[in-house]
């Protein structure tokens, strides 16, 4: 786990630095830049996908589902991060008590 | 660029605004921290993380991924995966900001979403520069003050599932896509992406199935023919901006 901590962060700093190093032009390859902006969107997409609705090698339906819900509304209506973050959770909590 | 001074108004109207988003997103780091120590990782691991990795998304990411019963090292590819957003902030704001050497070098460790949100429509360097170490310095003493809060704290309420930390996560994630949703090419790779990602649950590695969906990503991004232009966070896209 140290290995994984240590590695990613220093990467992560890594890339930052070639970011602001590298000269602009980088981004004037097309496919460099569609690929590059769509990263993260597939990522976060997936990321919400598989931690709402799997768990371990198993899809589930549960009360995650509730609270992402809950965030979809919220986002909506423009309500701020920690609302929408912690209202979730309070959501699935409540969920799970009944 | 104009080289014209910024008027005391002017500056405090960008300190306070950036201290803003600076207190919002710290906030945000209990969140991280409880959730971090409840995916298996330790306190000290935790904050490791904040201090040195110090890019939400990534962070969350890696947790996450292990937390699904993931290799760390497929945590850690996730991660350097979204913090390769942080290059394409960086080259859009390398220019504007004009640093060099140590001070680039220290500059680059705050180069997130928030501190590029606040300084990317700035008209000066000045003004880009000011906007971007208060919102990038106050995330980070605030974002590590509150990761450390919360992994201890979480740590002490034990299975997070009971308060719903496990659904607080994919609402984390949504809020950081949410912005990117307004392109509906990106609305197309993100369904896709969470459809590859949920159908290779049952046959892959937890793990693997949210690296293959950036699979998604080169995918479409090669054959797209349509430009699109760099996304890049604005102020009312960070938690504390503008809305």
């Amino acid at each position: 786990m140290w290995t994984a901590v240590l590695l990613a962060g220093v990467g992560c700093y890594l890339l930052k630095l070639a970011g602001l190093s590298l000269p602009e032009r980088v981004l004037s390859h097309a496919t460099v830049e569609r690929v590059a902006d769509l990263i993260p969107v597939a990522l976060l997409a997936a990321l919400v996908a598989v931690q709402v609705g799997s768990s371990g090698t198993a899809l589930t339906l549960d009360a995650r589902a509730l609270g992402l819900g809950f965030a979809v509304v919220a986002l909506l209506l423009r309500l701020p991060f920690l609302v929408v973050v912690v209202g979730a959770a309070a959501v699935a909590a409540l969920a799970r008590l009944v | 660029m104009t080289e014209a001074a910024l008027t005391p108004s002017e500056r405090s109207a960008i300190v306070r605004d950036s201290l803003a988003v600076g207190v919002a997103t710290g906030a945000y780091g209990v969140g991280f921290g409880a959730v971090s120590v409840a995916s298996g990782l330790s306190v000290a691991q935790t904050c490791v993380l904040s201090l040195l990795m110090f890019t939400g998304a990534s962070q969350f990411a890696l947790a996450g991924v292990v937390a699904a019963g993931g290799a760390p090292l497929s945590g850690a590819a996730t991660a350097l995966l979204l913090g390769t957003r942080n290059t394409l902030y960086g080259l859009r704001m390398g220019p504007l900001l004009r640093w060099r050497g140590w001070r680039r070098a220290a500059a680059a460790h705050v180069l997130i979403d928030e501190s590029t949100a606040m300084s990317v429509n700035r008209e000066t360097t000045e003004a880009a520069r000011l906007g971007f170490l208060t919102t990038g310095v106050s995330v980070f003493v605030l974002w590590n003050l509150a990761t450390a809060i919360g992994a201890v704290a979480g740590e002490a309420v034990g299975d997070p599932r009971t308060y719903g930390l496990d659904a607080a996560v994919g609402a984390a994630f949504l809020a950081l896509l949410w912005p990117r949703l307004k392109d509906r090419r990106n609305v197309l790779v993100a369904g896709l992406a969470a459809v590859v990602a949920l159908s290779m649950v049952p046959l892959a590695a937890p793990g693997v199935p949210v690296l293959a969906a950036g699979g998604v990503a080169l995918l479409v991004g090669v054959l797209a023919r349509r430009q699109d232009p760099t996304e890049i966070p604005g102020p009312d896209d960070v938690a504390g901006g503008h809305r």
